[in-house]
């Protein structure tokens, strides 16, 4: 009894210092976007404890900042067409990994996924010598391309892992019933993988709204939002930078809430259906 | 039961984009590593090793290399002594608010990296908020200004920055533990701590060396951190290749650095996926 007792004491102070750990490393974490939010309202610029003289004024001087919202709609659209990109070709590339044999397969998944891991300076660099050699002038179109190459890693894995979980019994169902492989493809497989590609594609959006170390490299005339941000850091800060790094956090965390919302609808959802038809899980191995 | 049609439209056009935009410039790199500028800053396409020999007889790339990996590999043990326990909490004692904690972690991987770095060097700098704070409270006198453009800087910036991705994986394997396993170790007697280093820490090292992995080479391979923060004692190995590729303007010799880390990285994802084989279990 009192070693259970002992047993138990430590328990609890084990998790005491895991708590106190726990605790201290979302404060490291959440320390700068604090002190970005603090100071974007801080009328003596950036730095300077306590912040003093709060005011609006950089929110002011951001919204009348023409080449800044040249560079968010850059931005945008490089995110959207490679996203479009991304998901053309890992979509298809995961359904290659999951059901087709072909030689070098095994090459072909680790290149895809190399970007994943890669630093970005290296598929940065690798892109600008193939532009160059192909006498094409960097511009928006070659950040989409590299964009677009990089992320169809993040499509892809995505897709496989929904994929994985894919029952197959209905893809066959659908076959046997005489519906054809487009059909089946856009009315039983796309409506199963709907959350893996919405996610990717969000994720991929998102990215690529961040991605700096690629488009370092493969910039033309026209600069993307963190390239601009890049800029003006080497020329000196001010809290304008903070005040659209607030705005861009407050819908980065608008995307989150969507998301996690849309999949745990999705889930509730499944659970359900999952209950419903208990028979069909027997098929999944066919 | 999918036809020989279906599989070649999802397999031929990710092979040809793939082919184009990845493996043809991973070669190109290769094949530039071979090569050479002239004196009128042409690159001239005859093979050579010279390169390579410059690479090895200048010590300024290897001395750079090593600092660039000792950057890394504290960022790598920072980020798990930081990633590892918060994962073990949360998968084990964080009860109903698990989910909660969860998208804690997430979030800040939400906000650019760029805005990120940027915000450590607003605390760190000299007028920044660590510094005037101190002096606000009267525990320094004057600015301390080995806080910015130092290797300290970097390494802080970079744990901060993937700290969440070395969680990830980490947290991935925690929960994949099945719990059966955890309650058999109790009841057979061991105690909490024995539980953990016998039973759930060897079960999670894949997740460990994933999130290690990850941590070791972005950050090796980060130039933006170093030219932010870094200072002059704070450059690392792709600060040498972008002044390369940049105003110095030799491209060959940028070529067989990248290669270098290319080769690098691909073998330590190769190295550790084979110890995550040997330790996973299934």
């Amino acid at each position: 009894m009192e070693l259970f007792m002992s047993g138990k004491a430590t328990a609890a102070n084990d998790t005491r210092w895991l708590r106190i750990h726990a605790f201290a490393v979302f404060a490291f974490l959440y320390l700068p976007i604090a002190v970005l939010i603090v100071y974007s309202f801080n009328g003596q610029g950036v730095g300077g404890f306590p912040p003093r003289d709060l005011t609006l004024n950089w929110y002011k001087i951001l919204f009348e900042d023409g080449p800044i919202w040249e560079a968010v709609l850059n931005s945008l659209m490089v995110a959207f067409a490679a996203m479009v990109i991304a998901l053309a070709f890992g979509i298809p590339a995961a359904l290659a990994l999951d059901r087709a044999q072909f030689p070098g397969k095994a090459l072909f998944r680790r290149l895809v996924l190399l970007p994943l891991i890669l630093p970005g300076i290296i598929t940065g660099l690798s892109l600008l010598m193939l532009f160059r050699m192909a006498d094409v002038k960097l511009s928006l179109v070659t950040i989409v391309l590299g964009h677009g190459t990089a992320l169809i890693s993040v499509a892809t894995t995505e897709v496989f892992a929904g994929l994985q979980k894919l029952n197959r019994a209905q893809e066959e169902a659908s076959l046997d019933l005489g519906a054809n492989y487009w059909q089946t493809f856009w009315r039983i497989t796309v409506p199963n993988l709907k959350l893996s590609i919405i996610g990717a594609a969000l994720l991929i959006f998102t990215l690529s709204m961040d991605e700096i170390a690629v488009s370092f490299f493969l910039i033309g005339r026209d600069n993307t939002l963190p390239l601009e941000i890049w800029g003006r850091l080497r020329r000196g800060i001010t809290p304008e930078i903070n005040a659209i790094s607030t705005i861009i956090f407050v819908f980065s965390l608008i995307a989150i809430v969507f998301w996690y919302r849309l999949r745990v609808g999705a889930e509730e959802a499944t659970e359900v259906g999952a209950e419903c038809a208990p028979a069909a899980e027997s098929h999944e191995g066919a | 039961m999918f036809s020989r049609g279906y599989r070649a439209i999802v397999t031929v056009p990710p092979l040809v984009w793939v082919g184009v935009f990845l493996l043809v410039p991973y070669l190109l790199m290769f094949c530039h590593s071979f090569w050479s500028v002239s004196e009128s800053q042409i690159i001239v396409h005859s093979w050579t090793l010279d390169n390579y020999h410059e690479l090895f007889a200048k010590p300024v790339y290897w001395q750079t290399l090593l600092r660039s990996m000792w950057i890394a590999a504290r960022v790598t043990l920072f980020s798990l002594l930081l990633g590892y326990p918060l994962a073990y909490f949360l998968s084990f004692h964080a009860g109903k608010r698990k989910d909660l904690y969860y998208q804690l972690v997430i979030i800040p991987l939400w906000v650019s990296y760029l805005v990120r770095a940027y915000a450590w060097k607003t605390i760190l700098g000299t007028d920044g908020v660590l510094n005037t704070l101190l002096q606000y409270v009267h525990v320094a006198r004057h600015p301390l200004d080995f806080l910015l453009y130092s290797p300290f800087a970097v390494v802080l910036t970079l744990t901060h920055i993937y700290t969440p991705f070395t969680f990830l994986p980490i947290y991935a394997s925690l929960e994949h533990i099945p719990r059966n396993l955890v309650e058999a170790s109790h009841d057979l007697g061991a105690s909490p701590m024995q539980t953990f280093w016998r039973v759930i820490f060897p079960l999670s090292i894949p997740g460990v060396l994933a999130g290690a992995t990850f941590a070791f080479v972005l950050s090796l391979g980060d130039f933006l951190a170093p030219l932010l923060l870094g200072g002059p004692s704070g450059i690392m190995i792709s600060n040498i290749v972008v002044s390369l590729f940049g105003a110095a303007y030799n491209w060959p010799l940028g070529a067989a650095i990248s290669l270098g880390m290319l080769l690098l990285v691909i073998g330590l994802i190769f190295f550790s996926e084979r110890l995550e084989k040997k330790w996973s279990f299934s």
